[in-house]
């Protein structure tokens, strides 16, 4: 259960909340330039790291409003909320807890968040 | 059972992931394609990922020509498996109903049924007053969504979950198969598009094919050689019960209000869910998501209202945009994706790994694995089993 701090209505509980996937991924500008291939990519493809993840939320049953967050998807731990118009912050501000290149956490996956 | 070797410096074949999926491979490369050179290298025990986490429901009735045709290869190798294998897989043909709610389900699911006839698969439309006959303690009329009829393929059922990968790993061994244990891959060693190796906890190890058949984790590992899959992965639950005598002998699963449950040889009902709604690693998945499955399980079954559930786990699984699984070569030359599974892998476990051997093997696809290609995200030929897969994604 992941408790989420909607920028404007506080915290609440992750069942009010539904999940955008990520975020920041622009519409490609000469759309109707694009091959199939390039145009695949951006329709199909998104990224799926174990780790520092940004994505959208939206507060589907509170204010109804979008904003991003930085998860980190090995443990869950929300890192960062931030409004639409904010800058994303930088992937260096955040520690990497991943012990190993595959990005398991020491203790085992899950249980980063609960032996904290 | 099998032996736990030291790696060797090199290998033919490296697959990456001991589940049933790819210990079948492994078999099977051995079995029918002449190649022994093989090692199977796992970072857990076998089978301790999404193999040993699932609701074992096997079934073939999907919508598609492809896809009908890849589950129901599997579910024939499941007929004869535990000859082929000389290990018992507890497969039980018990049956899987799938429930209708409302008038959508119903045109939804007798297209699905006249598409499976067409293809030969054995599923029938039941009418309520049948569905109570078969399952006696469902309540089919007083609850929020009432059951109005169930598509029903008596050839599906369940089997043994470890059993499948126990009875790979044992037969491949035999052929001279290593299978690697508490070894991680790490990354995927690439030189000028081709495969070299893989870097484990226990050192570099090359190989001319690498098969990666690591389920949710598969993407992280095909990104360190370069390669971008369109999966997204995400926690799925399941829960089982205290052990009670018979009462449900088929398994009743439902899309419209997400649960699915069949009965355990030990008595324990087995329960499953939907998918978390976000993306994550952590085998855990939220509250919100079984708290949802319990409630309509107790109302479809008012007599396990009482029950208490004894365990509650979760597993990483890799979705498709198209809810159909990836098994394909790549643009990384020697590199090979079983991958997309979803929901619904276990099902497709020794057809997969039938298929995805030849693919490895001759550098070619199968003919029944030809649609699961990469290319299909870019010249638009989807294979979409939303509505066969049964469970939210």
């Amino acid at each position: 259960m992941i408790l989420i701090n909607c920028p404007y209505c506080g915290e609440r509980d992750q069942s009010e909340f539904s999940n955008g996937g990520e975020a920041h991924v622009a519409r490609p500008e000469n759309s109707e330039n694009l091959n199939d291939k390039d145009w695949g990519r951006y329709v199909f493809y998104r990224d799926n790291p174990k780790g520092i993840f940004y994505e959208r939320w939206v507060h589907t049953h509170g204010c109804r409003k979008w904003f991003n967050a930085v998860r980190n998807t090995s443990t869950d731990e929300i890192l960062k909320i931030y409004k639409l118009d904010e800058n994303p912050p930088s992937k260096e501000s955040f520690t990497n807890t991943l012990k190993t290149p595959s990005g398991e956490p020491k203790v085992g996956s899950g249980n980063f968040t609960v032996k904290k | 059972m099998w032996k736990s070797p030291e790696p060797k410096k090199t290998y033919d074949v490296i697959i990456v992931g001991g589940g049933g999926h790819g210990l079948g491979t492994a078999y099977y490369l051995a079995k029918e394609h002449g190649i022994k050179n093989i090692a199977v290298i796992e970072k857990g025990w076998l089978g301790s990922g999404n193999t040993g986490r699932n609701t074992t429901i096997i079934r073939s009735n999907y919508l598609w020509n492809e896809s009908a045709f890849l589950y129901d290869h599997s579910v024939k190798l499941w007929e004869n498996l535990s000859q082929e294998l000389n290990y018992n897989m507890m497969f039980s043909q018990r049956g899987v109903m799938n429930l209708a709610h409302n008038e959508h389900d119903i045109k939804e699911m007798k297209r699905r049924i006249s598409a499976n006839r067409l293809n030969g698969l054995d599923t029938q439309w039941l009418e309520t007053k049948e569905i109570k006959r078969l399952v006696p303690i469902m309540n089919t009329d007083n609850l929020r969504y009432p059951v109005l009829g169930a598509a029903y393929q008596p050839r599906g059922g369940v089997a043994r979950h470890d059993a499948i990968a126990w009875g790979f790993a044992m037969r491949a061994d035999e052929m001279g198969v290593d299978i690697i244990q508490n070894c991680e891959v790490h990354s995927i060693k690439t030189k000028n598009g081709k495969v070299e190796g893989v870097k484990t906890s226990k050192g570099l190890i090359n190989a001319k094919k690498i098969a990666v058949v690591a389920s949710g984790h598969t993407s992280v590992l095909a990104k360190t050689a370069g390669v971008r899959l369109p999966l997204q992965s995400r926690p799925l639950q399941a829960l089982v019960s205290e052990p009670i005598k018979p009462v449900i002998n088929t398994v009743v699963m439902s899309n419209a209000v997400h649960a699915y449950v069949s009965q355990s040889d030990k008595g324990e009902l087995v329960i499953g869910a939907g998918t978390d709604g976000y993306n994550s690693f952590t085998q855990r998945g939220g509250y919100d998501v079984i708290e949802e499955t319990v409630r309509a399980i107790v109302e479809l079954y008012p007599i396990f209202g009482k029950m208490k559930m004894l365990r509650q786990w979760g597993g990483i699984v890799d979705i498709c945009p198209d809810a159909s699984p990836i098994i394909s070569k790549c643009e990384v030359k020697g590199l090979y994706f079983n991958c997309g599974w979803g929901t619904g892998g276990f099902k497709a476990t020794p057809g997969s790994a039938n298929v995805f051997a030849h693919t490895v093997a001759n550098d070619e696809p199968h003919r029944i694995n030809a649609p699961f290609n990469l290319e299909r995200f870019s010249d638009g030929r989807l294979i979409d089993e939303h509505g066969a897969a049964a469970v939210a994604h």
